[in-house]
């Protein structure tokens, strides 16, 4: 009895993983590498019904319109650069979720390096500032000293 | 001790440009994309006609002078809600609106259209919707304004009023009609 329950909730366990691998998308490619470009491709573009999902994960019309589009445009040999250019013209660089380098989006790439920079700077500084208090005083280290 | 009081300001006056940020970004409708296809020569196409399969209708039809694409479908609730509001634009007679019919049924989208009152010159019919891509639509209703030398010069995204007819379209279109 216990062992039947057992094999049964591993069953579901099973089916639910294997579905939610391709919930949404049936359509396959027959190349195998056109195929992997073709799932890469999906996963970088922008539902822009559903806004925060990718084609691949969405379940719009306009998504699926999409996914074939792409499948046809990877079958026609047009390279990724390609079907990036053709879809931003109709919808603009939202549509991709890896937005190119322009002057308004340096900032939102930069960003990450930036704050890092920040972080060592200040870092930087306090350790400065630190060790320029204990070899004044080095029973001051003993406290957190009061200006920092 | 001026420098100490200083140090406390900083927070506050990240506080205050995050707040300002949020109060302009939160008024924003992020569902709205600005269409790059503004400026840009209106993607041609040729389809079939909803009305019949055998008549070819499409950009060509229109070729030197301004005119409204107006995207629909009978599934779609902004359109219902809008519909008036595009035949008293055709009431008014001052440029032709062409309705492209999106992944939509023939027998479904041609009983609306007896039934609601029929505000387009003609209606080309995109059943798959690939002609919507070439737009870059996303989401019916939307409205195109195209100008007389067949550049995009407006895009309205979601239901028409008369107050946005006014406001946005009316301005163009005159601006348009001038230099034809």
């Amino acid at each position: 009895m216990r062992s039947t329950w057992l094999q049964a909730s591993l069953l579901l366990v099973w089916a639910l993983l294997a579905n939610g691998a391709n919930a949404i998308d049936s359509e396959r490619l027959e190349d195998p590498v056109l195929q992997q470009r073709y799932e890469q491709m999906t996963h970088e573009l922008r539902c822009l019904v559903c806004q925060n999902e990718t084609i691949a994960d969405s379940n719009a019309t306009l998504a699926a319109d999409l996914r074939r589009e792409l499948r046809e445009m990877l079958k026609a040999g047009k390279s990724d650069a390609e079907i990036r250019a053709f879809l931003t013209e109709r919808y603009g660089d939202f549509v991709l979720y890896l937005p190119p380098v322009t002057p308004r989006t340096w900032l939102l790439w930069a960003a990450p390096a930036l704050l890092l920079l920040g972080g060592m700077v200040v870092a930087a500084l306090v350790v400065l500032r630190r060790a320029r208090t204990a070899r004044a005083d080095p029973a001051a280290l003993e406290e957190e000293p009061e200006n920092l | 001790m001026i420098k100490q009081s200083l140090r406390y300001l900083v927070p506050a006056v990240l506080f205050g440009a995050l707040v300002g940020f949020f109060f302009i970004g939160l008024q924003k409708d992020p569902s709205e994309i600005r269409s790059p296809l503004i400026g840009k020569s209106a993607p041609a196409f040729s389809l079939e006609s909803l009305g019949d399969p055998a008549v070819r209708v499409g950009t060509a039809d229109f070729a030197g002078r301004p005119w409204l694409l107006n995207v629909w479908a009978t599934w779609c609730g902004g359109c219902r809600q809008e519909h008036e509001t595009l035949l008293e634009i055709a009431r008014e007679n001052r440029v032709p609106m062409m309705g492209l019919n999106w992944r939509d049924e023939r027998a479904l989208a041609l009983q609306w259209l007896a039934q609601l009152g029929n505000p387009y010159v003609s209606v080309a019919f995109d059943p798959e919707g690939r002609t919507a891509i070439d737009w870059g639509v996303y989401g019916a209703p939307e409205t195109f304004l195209i100008g007389a030398d067949g550049k995009v010069l407006h895009k309205q995204i979601g239901v028409m009023t008369p107050e946005i007819w006014r406001r946005d379209f009316l301005p163009l279109l005159a601006a348009t009609e001038e230099g034809s």
